[in-house]
């Protein structure tokens, strides 16, 4: 187990799942889904209280249209991303109505003077989760975004906390 | 692909040669490297292959382009780079976070001149001719900076190409890692550039 999640559930026989960058998964109670490593990358978590079933993406980038077509995986970008984790925690058992969804991350990870560096790419990535999630129907009931410094995930399928470590501080739920 | 590891591990070793040399020059001290590893990995499995990465870590960030096109990362402990800054500036701080822009500039400093030294190297031997751009700062987890470097450059290629190797002075007082990401495409160029075949990549 990661060391955040070995704090959050320490000698807990839970389930840890982790989601990669550019990687989705889904879970149902008792398991513990992770991401760590959201720079100015995005983690989207959705959620049904009533049937305990969630999941966790790790987007990298806005949209999929803006870049040149070798891309295969949708999972990298949030417009194409979050629907098909939504497609998924609903064959998981999920009521679509009772979905929740927290978001973290989008950071400005760098300082510096590369003005090629895609610097903005954190802010952009946070609008587009949002308009996808709004088009979505969905609702979002947290979010702990932006600022400079990344964060790792942590959804729980039990309880649906969802909590957020920046590295240096404590963890929090958001 | 497998059958091109071996060609990117001699690359590396001689860039990252020339880039240990330059760095002992400047700290006037040995400095050390390990074997590099290149590693061929979907995107997703990045952390899987690197390792510690809820540590926290001082990175220097360039992007290069040119004959190739990727993003170079130097990684250090704090105290590493904390080492760094006494080493060539003479000034100790306790924490990263007391580092000021002058401490901050020799950080990149010592980025850019382990990158040009690397791509001086690899340009000897390919001919092609590598930009560095100037060079970005990062003090967080590992994971957050190889993520942040990724999308910062707009990686969107699913897999991804990856070098990584060692440095460390005697005694470790200062070490850190390198990695090299490279953009789609480029692979097969530097294979060209060294008369392997690279169309199947």
């Amino acid at each position: 187990m990661f060391q955040t999640s070995k704090e959050l559930f320490p000698g807990d026989d839970v389930e840890e799942i982790q989601v990669g960058i550019a990687d989705f998964k889904v879970g149902r109670n008792p398991s513990v889904l992770i991401t760590l490593g959201l720079g100015s990358c995005v983690g989207v978590s959705l959620y049904d209280a009533v049937q305990k079933v969630g999941g966790l993406i790790h987007i990298m980038l806005p949209r999929m249209a803006e870049f040149e077509k070798r891309v295969n995986k949708p999972a990298k970008f949030a417009d194409t991303g979050i629907p098909l984790l939504l497609e998924e925690v609903l064959k998981l058992g999920a009521n679509r109505r009772l979905l929740e969804a927290k978001i973290a991350g989008g950071a400005q990870m760098f300082t510096g003077a590369d003005q090629k560096f895609k610097l903005n790419i954190g802010e952009r990535n946070i609008a587009v989760v949002r308009e996808t999630l709004k088009n979505l129907g969905i609702r979002i009931a947290a979010e702990d975004v932006g600022g400079s410094r990344g964060r790792t995930m942590v959804l729980d399928t039990t309880t649906g906390r969802v909590m957020v470590r920046v590295p240096g501080s404590h963890i929090k739920e958001i | 692909m497998e059958q091109y590891v071996d060609a990117l591990q001699e690359i590396g070793n001689i860039g990252i040669g020339n880039a240990a040399t330059a760095l002992a020059d400047i700290l006037r001290t040995r400095i050390n490297v390990t074997v590099p590893r290149a590693t061929f990995v979907p995107i997703e499995e990045v952390f899987t292959v690197v390792g510690k990465v809820e540590d926290l870590v001082v990175a220097v960030v360039l992007r290069v382009e040119g004959g190739i096109n990727g993003t170079i990362l130097f990684v250090f402990p704090e105290a590493s780079a904390l080492e760094l800054v006494v080493q060539l500036l003479g000034t100790r701080y306790d924490t990263i976070q007391e580092v000021d822009e002058m401490g901050q500039s020799v950080l990149m400093e010592v980025g850019n001149v382990l990158a040009g030294s690397f791509l001086n190297a690899i340009s000897a031997m390919t001919q092609l001719t590598f930009i560095p751009a100037v060079p970005m700062l990062a003090f967080d987890m590992l994971g957050s900076v190889i993520s942040g470097a990724l999308s910062g450059s707009g990686m969107v290629e699913d897999q991804v190409l990856l070098i990584e190797t060692v440095l460390f002075e005697e005694g470790y007082t200062v070490a850190g890692d390198f990695f090299l990401f490279f953009d789609p495409g480029s692979l097969a160029a530097l294979l060209r550039a060294l008369g392997l075949d690279g169309q199947t990549v």
